[in-house]
């Protein structure tokens, strides 16, 4: 334990890494994605999901990035972003409560033998068909990390053909407001 | 609108006071960039002109406040604004056109991110309507530069140029210091508006804290008083931070040892025997066994970088760490720190010395960093028949002035400059040590003598690092700018051959130059210069060299040998610890401890 101060130990100890859910507010200027995409690869950070849109004030974007890393590897991550001119706040959601959801758009496989299938599990999730051809559903769900992983995995093997995901939203539970 | 309104007419009747020209007539933007120049005080840019940028330089050559110094090529542009920066502290501006120009000023502009350095880089783009067209001399600098800059922009309405200016000179200087880079099209050079210079610095995502924790000051002083064997480990932070005052106080009330990094130097004077040199790959013996049997290290603006802590697992492992930086994102980067102070070190310096007192008990620990000290001590041989580069280094600070500048290239002749000469005075020795670009030396010496028209300034160079921008030397003679350059001239690449005789077997990958007569370079280009090889020669000529009007080149040529002699000694192998540190030829310190049966 002599040296358990140093990174590059704590790094090898440390093998499961926990997932951040990062909300960012940043003044909507073109770049500020670039400049952020930059500092997470030339960094080695990897993002698993990116959401950007804007706020009520048009000219502030908020963010949601989730990524992994231990405790460390967030710190810097939360840091360099805060060291960007154009990003205003950074708040790790996971340090508190916090609601988060997803939508996902999944184009099904709907032969005969799965179509009614496929129209069970879309009403145990409370998932909606919003299009529908001879031999397709294309269907919108909305929920958590748990909810859609749960709905895809009952969902693949009748035969996913098209997914799209819209990547995580997130915000605190409560009174507390990032503004 | 109606505000604004009253602001612009508020500045026609400032002018019309003044008899200036007044601001409520157009402008054209290449002016209004200028002037917004003019107002930020700027008093010199460094700058080559191209197709996109030489509306600019039009508005320049009729400015009566900005002296325009054409280097000869953009990254000289770079280093020598960056040389003014890194003397005065102020902005150093380096403009470029677009496409190759803004390229080459690439290295220039990562080596004052990694050292931070405030510099101003201002390059023309292709016009507007064709940008994304891959027109000629297009190139997406701000895209290419992310990774580069503290900030960039690219101004897309005339109208910002006022505010866009203003915001990246302040960015650039305030907080931790850096590159900005402000990249212009050419139609907005050339669109007139009616400019509005009164703006306001508006920057919700910029706020630098500057102010320390008053209860982590305390705590900090608490493990001070705790401490048995404390030590100050310094770097640029000191200097950018202009705290180099607070710290000699700081350790005249406390008595606490210090050592500093490469880019610290200057910080504290070296001649005080509170004073352990310099730590790190190169640093003193001394330097690196004290640090690694401190309990406690004060570090001051610091980054912790490998070339200081070497193998991380290994650096200092029974310390308590203090770490003051104005940059939260460099505390606990590398080391974990157990008393983080985040904010100016100049004001958290202040702050300790109010509360410090004279150390006590840390007597045993002194003595034994002096028997270090007297045993291992930082030293070079002399030889009869050839020149020793140590000993040009060291007779070179004899003959020079006391408040000489001092700029180096990378290389072998950079550590023996960090070694040799005992720097005493914050922005006195320019390095490009974050970076380690080859070429620095001559014009970062080139913008400090414009800095400091009246002070020596020498560039002691390697020959390898002169011919990578020695094209600066024309510029030097045609401004009349006498900065002195020290060829430490060997044929070789010597730190790479160096590397490659203590780890490759003395194969050589490509690292002899050839024979070259600097001196003879120097005279095509109309600048005084000699060249030399036997001992004797060297004291004469360093006079003549100083005594000098204009700028001067002394070539000192020296045979390169794989001995340990024409190696920089001592040195902690790459990714090594303390204990491997290289004395000589034969032995590590670790060897040399364990035959003097010595524990560690």
């Amino acid at each position: 334990m002599l040296f358990s101060r140093h990174k590059t130990y704590l790094k090898l100890l440390s093998i499961q890494f926990m997932q951040h859910t990062i909300s960012v507010l940043v003044i909507n200027k073109f770049g500020v994605l670039s400049r952020i995409a930059g500092l997470f690869s030339g960094r080695g950070f990897n993002i698993e999901s990116l959401n950007v849109a804007e706020t009520t004030d048009p000219n502030i974007s908020r963010m949601t990035i989730v990524t992994r890393g231990d405790e460390e590897k967030i710190e810097q991550i939360t840091k360099q972003l805060n060291k960007l001119i154009d990003i205003i706040k950074v708040i790790d959601l996971t340090e508190e409560n916090f609601v988060d959801r997803e939508m996902i758009l999944v184009k099904m496989n709907a032969e005969p033998r799965v179509r009614e299938e496929i129209l069970r599990i879309v009403e145990i999730f409370r998932a909606k068909v919003v299009d529908v051809s001879s031999a397709t559903y294309t269907i919108e769900i909305t929920g958590d990390q748990g909810k859609i992983q749960g709905f895809l995995e009952l969902l693949r093997p009748l035969g996913i053909k098209e997914l799209v995901r819209s990547g995580r939203i997130a915000m605190s539970r409560g009174m507390k407001s990032i503004n | 609108m109606a505000s604004r309104k009253t602001t612009s007419n508020k500045i026609i009747d400032i002018d019309k006071g003044k008899g200036k020209q007044s601001a409520g007539l157009p402008m054209k933007g290449r002016d209004i960039i200028v002037k917004s120049l003019e107002n930020e005080g700027v008093e010199v840019i460094f700058g080559y002109p191209g197709g996109a940028s030489m509306e600019i330089h039009q508005a320049l050559t009729l400015s009566k406040k900005i002296r325009h110094i054409l280097p000869r090529h953009e990254q000289g542009a770079a280093f020598a604004a960056a040389g003014y920066a890194r003397t005065t502290g102020r902005v150093g501006v380096c403009m470029a056109t677009s496409g190759p120009g803004a390229t080459n000023l690439l290295t220039g502009i990562m080596d004052s991110k990694m050292d931070s350095i405030p510099l101003l880089a201002i390059t023309g783009q292709v016009p507007a309507p064709v940008l994304g067209t891959d027109a000629f001399q297009e190139c997406d600098v701000v895209g290419g530069t992310f990774p580069m800059v503290k900030h960039s922009y690219l101004v897309n309405n005339i109208n910002d140029i006022p505010s866009i200016i203003q915001e990246a000179v302040h960015i650039a200087t305030t907080g931790r210091p850096g590159p900005v880079l402000v990249d212009i099209p050419k139609n907005l050079q050339q669109q007139e508006t009616i400019p509005n210079f009164k703006v306001s610095l508006n920057l919700p995502g910029y706020k630098p804290n500057y102010k320390p924790s008053p209860q982590q000051v305390k705590k900090a002083m608490h493990a001070i008083r705790e401490a048995k064997r404390p030590i100050i480990y310094a770097g640029g932070g000191i200097i950018s931070g202009e705290a180099s005052d607070e710290l000699r106080k700081f350790i005249e009330i406390t008595g606490l040892p210090i050592t500093n990094t490469v880019m610290g130097l200057g910080s504290f004077p070296m001649e005080d025997p509170l004073s352990l040199h310099m730590l790190g790959m190169h640093g003193a013996v001394y330097a690196n066994i004290a640090i690694n049997h401190a309990d406690l290290i004060i570090a001051l603006g610091v980054r912790f970088d490998d070339r200081v802590t070497g193998k991380l697992a290994e650096f200092c492992p029974n310390a308590r760490y203090i770490h003051v930086d104005i940059d939260p994102s460099e505390i606990n980067k590398n080391v974990a720190i157990d008393v983080p102070i985040q904010g100016d070190v100049k004001l958290a310096l202040k702050m300790m010395c109010d509360q410090a007192e004279h150390k006590e008990g840390i007597g045993d620990w002194i003595e034994q960093l002096q028997g270090w000290k007297e045993e291992f001590p930082l030293a070079y041989e002399l030889n009869e028949k050839s020149i020793v580069p140590q000993h040009v280094i060291t007779e070179a600070q004899r003959l020079a002035n006391d408040d000489v500048i001092v700029s180096v290239g990378v290389g072998q002749h950079q550590m023996w400059t960090a070694q040799f000469w005992r720097f005493h005075t914050p922005r006195t020795f320019m390095s490009s040590s974050g970076l380690g670009t080859m070429g620095f030396g001559l014009p970062a010496a080139m913008g400090a003598q414009v800095a400091h028209p009246d002070r020596q300034v020498i560039n002691i160079d390697g020959d390898g690092c002169f011919l990578m921008n020695i094209q600066e030397l024309q510029t030097l003679k045609i401004e009349n700018i006498p900065v002195k350059s020290i060829v430490l001239n060997n044929a070789h690449l010597g730190m790479v051959a160096q590397w490659e005789d203590r780890f490759y077997d003395s194969l050589r990958g490509h690292t002899y130059i050839g024979d070259a007569n600097f001196a003879e370079i120097a005279a095509a280009f109309g600048v005084a210069g000699e060249t030399i090889t036997k001992p004797e020669e060297v004291e004469p000529a360093l006079k003549r060299m100083l005594a000098h009007k204009g700028p001067y080149v002394l070539d000192v040529k020296y045979p390169y040998n794989d001995q340990s002699h024409g190696h920089v000694i001592p040195m902690i192998p790459g990714g090594g610890a303390y204990l491997d540190s290289i004395l000589d030829a034969d032995s590590n310190l670790r060897q040399y401890w364990d035959k003097k049966g010595v524990e560690y």
